[in-house]
């Protein structure tokens, strides 16, 4: 993942400047663009046409192969492996092995979602190109890289002159 | 149609926040904080001083006997914990309820609660008298046997609630703060700045992929945490309630616990905002007196419930016919504790009546008092829980008083020291309210935008 992109980056100032950027972008046939933006905007993920993310359905089998190893561990512990007499109770008390179950069921969901946006978003990365500080602040971008259909520089910067860029520059992403 | 007020105020420009709340991590930290972090600092290391002679000589030091097992470690372990339910309640629950007011406050709030549960960590550790082997606490494989956890046991169930908890609080903080600390890197000038907040950021650069992935997880772990934090506190009453020990042997536990949770972590929440408001003045903007009326709301919403179940507990001591339960609630409030319970009753239930008077609610000095007397208050129901219900339950012949001693004292103020020197720290070098989440709630209810999806 250590090669970066060459490309053309335009910058806007506005949220509403580059969700129609992105929409035209995407309409033009670009299928590799990336919008930037300091915060989540709502309608780009629609603009951009990108699809509900997969994440649930990792925290859902996470949380069921939690939910099995709790109840499977203190089976095999508390009823195959040693079994101990606790005043009385049965070696398989299920109703006392709630909890313990219940917990392991949201640690393994929890983290394991969390690993999957780690790997969803390419993160973390060693020092990535960064096309315009104020991105995170105050900026926004449209980046179309090299190798995308119909990519041509002259073509792109008009593009993105014409969408209101308030600046169009030569970048690596 | 009801005017929404706006959740930031002075008409800010997106800069303008970046730099408003980016502005304490970037400059040379002012007297006040210098101070407090010092005197922070001192109570920490006396913490610590008290932890390491306790440990040294025993849990002989503090005031636990027999009747009384059970006493300052396990009174102020619950207290932190509650402390930390307000946390989560603000940034995962309030979240849930598409609260937008939560945005400013769900940062610092978060942080909270995971200090605090670092904090109230460590007493069971040092309760159990021999910490060195507090590692029998999880199940591994050994030689003994081997010889398994009992999982039977709500204490083992408190292992698993406040370490799952503890590990998924601190994610949802951590993973909330990428997209500012990417923000941080980008501002920062000096090479080693960048390079740390680089590390701390993962890279993160904003794409709208990235962004849709981050929201689903945030949503994700917003719903994960909420059952979650409702099964710590349950769990940590199941220590309680699973016992026979009149005045413990109750089902009321679980949601009186959350509730009281809830009340005490409000009160810390209100605290330590009022004390951020004067540190910063910047984040008044953010953290405005309409944010601080509704945290008070809640306070007292709370502290009605509290007040139900002290109530209720006696009703029902009185109906279910049980001499004993009958005689845990008569002791509690008229026996040689009664001064710990009238003080818990006054701070929990009386105090918080004053937020019916709109501009008590809207007050800083007032709800700045009241937070105090309502962490005072939670204290106290958990020493109330704890000591006067063990030290006098079946056998007259076995009754008792807890011996309090100076190193009870001692770990009560100095677990401060620890909980402060975090919070502070966390004040200067991150972003103390979320950038990437108060930005898309600007607008709300200013009159040209207007809140349309609110």
């Amino acid at each position: 993942m250590a090669k970066f992109k060459k490309g053309i980056a335009g910058i806007f100032l506005t949220e509403e400047q580059v969700v129609k950027a992105a929409h035209k972008t995407r309409e033009m046939g670009f299928t590799k663009f990336e919008a930037l933006s300091p915060y989540p905007i709502h309608g780009m993920e629609e603009a951009c046409g990108i699809k509900r993310s997969w994440i649930p359905y990792v925290t859902f089998i996470a949380g069921l192969t939690g939910m099995t190893a709790g109840l499977l561990f203190t089976w095999w512990t508390s009823a195959v492996n040693w079994t101990l007499n606790i005043g009385g109770k049965p070696f398989w008390s299920l109703p006392a092995f709630i909890p313990i179950i219940f917990e392991l069921t949201i640690l393994f969901a929890a983290l394991s979602s969390v690993a999957a946006m780690l790997y969803a978003c390419g993160i973390p990365k060693v020092s990535p190109p960064i096309i315009d500080k104020d991105i995170t602040s105050h900026k926004f971008a449209v980046f179309i890289p090299h190798d995308d259909t119909g990519y041509d520089e002259k073509k792109v910067e008009d593009l993105m002159k014409s969408l209101g860029a308030a600046e169009v520059k030569k970048a690596e992403f | 149609m009801m005017k929404r007020n706006q959740l930031v105020l002075g008409n800010k420009t997106l800069k303008d926040i970046t730099e408003d709340i980016v502005k304490p991590v970037e400059t040379l930290p002012s007297k006040q904080w210098l101070s407090l972090f010092l005197s922070a600092k001192v109570l920490l290391l006396f913490y610590i001083s008290m932890i390491a002679i306790i440990i040294a000589n025993g849990m002989g030091l503090l005031g636990v006997n027999n009747p009384v097992a059970w006493g300052t470690m396990i009174i102020t372990f619950v207290f932190w914990i509650g402390i930390g339910h307000a946390g989560t309640l603000i940034s995962a629950i309030l979240f849930l309820f598409r609260q937008k007011w939560r945005t400013s406050v769900a940062r610092t709030a978060e942080a909270m609660t995971v200090f605090a549960v670092m904090t109230a960590g460590i007493f069971p550790l040092i309760h159990t008298g021999r910490p060195w082997l507090d590692f029998w606490l999880f199940p591994y494989p050994n030689q003994r046997g081997p010889l398994w956890t009992n999982f039977r046991s709500p204490l083992l169930w408190d292992v698993f609630a406040v370490s799952t908890y503890a590990t998924v609080s601190a994610v949802f903080w951590y993973i909330g703060m990428v997209p500012d600390l990417a923000t941080i890197r980008d501002r920062a000038v000096h090479p080693l700045r960048k390079k740390i907040y680089g590390i701390l950021s993962f890279g993160w650069r904003g794409t709208a992929k990235q962004w849709s992935h981050f929201e689903m997880l945030y949503m994700l772990l917003a719903g994960l945490s909420t059952p979650l934090v409702l099964s710590v506190h349950t769990i940590v009453s199941f220590d309680f309630a699973v016992s026979n020990v009149p005045g413990w042997h109750t089902t009321i536990f679980p949601p009186y616990f959350v509730a009281g949770a809830i009340f005490s972590g409000f009160g810390m929440v209100v605290t330590l905002m009022t004390l951020v408001r004067i540190g910063f003045p910047q984040f008044k903007d953010y953290i405005t007196i309409d944010h601080m009326e509704v945290m008070n709301k809640i306070i007292m919403a709370t502290g009605l419930m509290v007040g139900y179940a002290y109530g209720s507990e006696f009703f029902i001591a009185w109906y279910s016919g049980n001499a004993y339960e009958k005689f845990a609630f008569i002791n509690r409030a008229f026996g040689p504790y009664a001064w710990s319970y009238w003080i818990m009753i006054c701070c929990n239930v009386v105090i918080p009546q004053l937020f019916w008077k709109k501009s008590f609610r809207r007050s800083i000095p007032i709800m700045f008092t009241v937070s105090i007397f309502v962490n005072i208050g939670m204290w106290f129901e958990r020493f109330v829980i704890t000591v006067t219900s063990l030290h006098r339950d079946f056998l007259p012949s076995s009754w008792g008083m807890y011996a309090w001693s100076f190193f009870d004292t001692g770990v009560l103020v100095g677990s401060f020291g620890l909980f402060l020197t975090l919070f502070l720290l966390y004040l200067r070098v991150l972003p103390a309210i979320s950038i990437a989440e108060v930005k898309p709630v600007m607008n709300v209810g200013k009159e040209t935008h207007g809140g349309h999806h609110g």
